[in-house]
């Protein structure tokens, strides 16, 4: 699977995204956002982190970088993109996702592990969880708080394209599990056509016993079964 | 062709919480200020721009608020000319 790890300016889980693909056996490249062309690439993956510091709102100025444009492109053709945390904001900013991700709803920056629960498994992202599944896995951002308008929100539960969403230990989506906001407990959330995905959570940094929680792995082992050799 | 200083208030959404508009109405209420129905907190853009006309200018700076300035799923925004500036060649 060779993915391309986008990486704007204030980035700052490109590193972590790009050890994890390197830890299933992928072969990670970073593109740096002036660099243009995605050719050859089996999936695009845009990283956490504070693009451009977030200046305007989170993803306002990274979504019309250069290498967006690609992005945008490969997305439409059917590739498959994976934005997580400032990559979610990002993706929504570019429309490639509906809705937005606003401040937090107690206004505190979140920096602590959560539960999801994985809604969806046939996802090429999620098949090698089991649907209902409860993942351990980080959360770090003051703008997770997702928003959309009620026939956006209506549409996401009705083509169920919610693919994960803040539970308890025990997989109950309470008010005190949500940490930012979100409508619905939604921590992540698929496209109509299922190939860009966009998740608050942080599995590439779920990926080592020795730093809290292996429940990110799932992800990227799934993502290798399923994307390797797509672009041909 | 004239030069505009245009002013872009940006607010966040009817019904969609405003945590800091509600902290800030939290803190004005703990300073003893009573009758406060409601803060909302948004943000100003100043932006200059040659145009021809008042007309033009807040033409440009619509189309700028709608692929940049403001997000239409979360904000709300106005446009108003607030003066007219020495320095645009005619």
């Amino acid at each position: 699977m060779k993915v391309a790890v986008v990486t704007f300016p204030g980035s700052n889980c490109d590193y972590d995204l790009y050890k994890a693909v390197q830890q299933v056996g992928g072969t990670p490249t970073f593109v740096w956002h002036r660099d243009r062309g995605l050719e050859g690439y089996d999936a695009v993956f845009l990283p956490g982190g504070f693009s451009y510091g977030d200046y305007l709102r989170p993803g306002a100025i990274a979504h019309l970088s250069p290498v967006m444009e690609d992005v945008i492109a490969f997305a439409r053709s059917g590739g498959p993109v994976l934005g997580i945390c400032n990559g979610f904001q990002v993706m929504c900013e570019a429309g490639l996702l509906p809705g937005a991700l606003v401040r937090n709803a107690e206004i505190k920056f979140r920096s602590h592990d959560i539960f999801v629960r994985v809604e969806r498994a046939d996802t090429p992202f999620t098949s090698h969880y089991e649907q209902g599944q409860v993942l351990r896995i980080p959360i770090a951002h003051g703008d997770g708080n997702y928003e959309a308008d009620e026939e956006t929100l209506r549409r996401l539960e009705g083509e169920n394209q919610i693919v994960f969403r803040y539970t308890d230990a025990a997989g109950e989506p309470t008010e005190a599990s949500n940490p930012n906001g979100s409508h619905a407990n939604i921590a992540g959330i698929v496209n109509a056509e299922g190939n860009v995905l966009g998740m608050m959570p942080h599995p590439e940094r779920a990926m080592e016993s020795v730093l809290g929680s292996t429940d990110g792995v799932g992800m990227f082992t799934s993502m290798l079964a399923n994307l390797s050799g797509a672009a041909g | 062709m004239s030069r505009y200083r245009l002013e872009v208030l940006v607010t966040p959404r009817a019904g969609l919480l405003d945590p800091q508009g509600k902290a800030v109405h939290h803190a004005l209420n703990s300073l003893g200020w009573d009758g406060v129905s409601e803060v909302r907190i948004g943000k100003a853009i100043h932006i200059d721009v040659d145009a021809s006309s008042e007309a033009e200018a807040t033409e440009k700076v619509e189309a700028m608020c709608r692929k940049l300035l403001a997000n239409p799923v979360t904000e709300d925004y106005e446009v108003s000319v607030v003066g007219t500036l020495e320095g645009a060649g005619s």
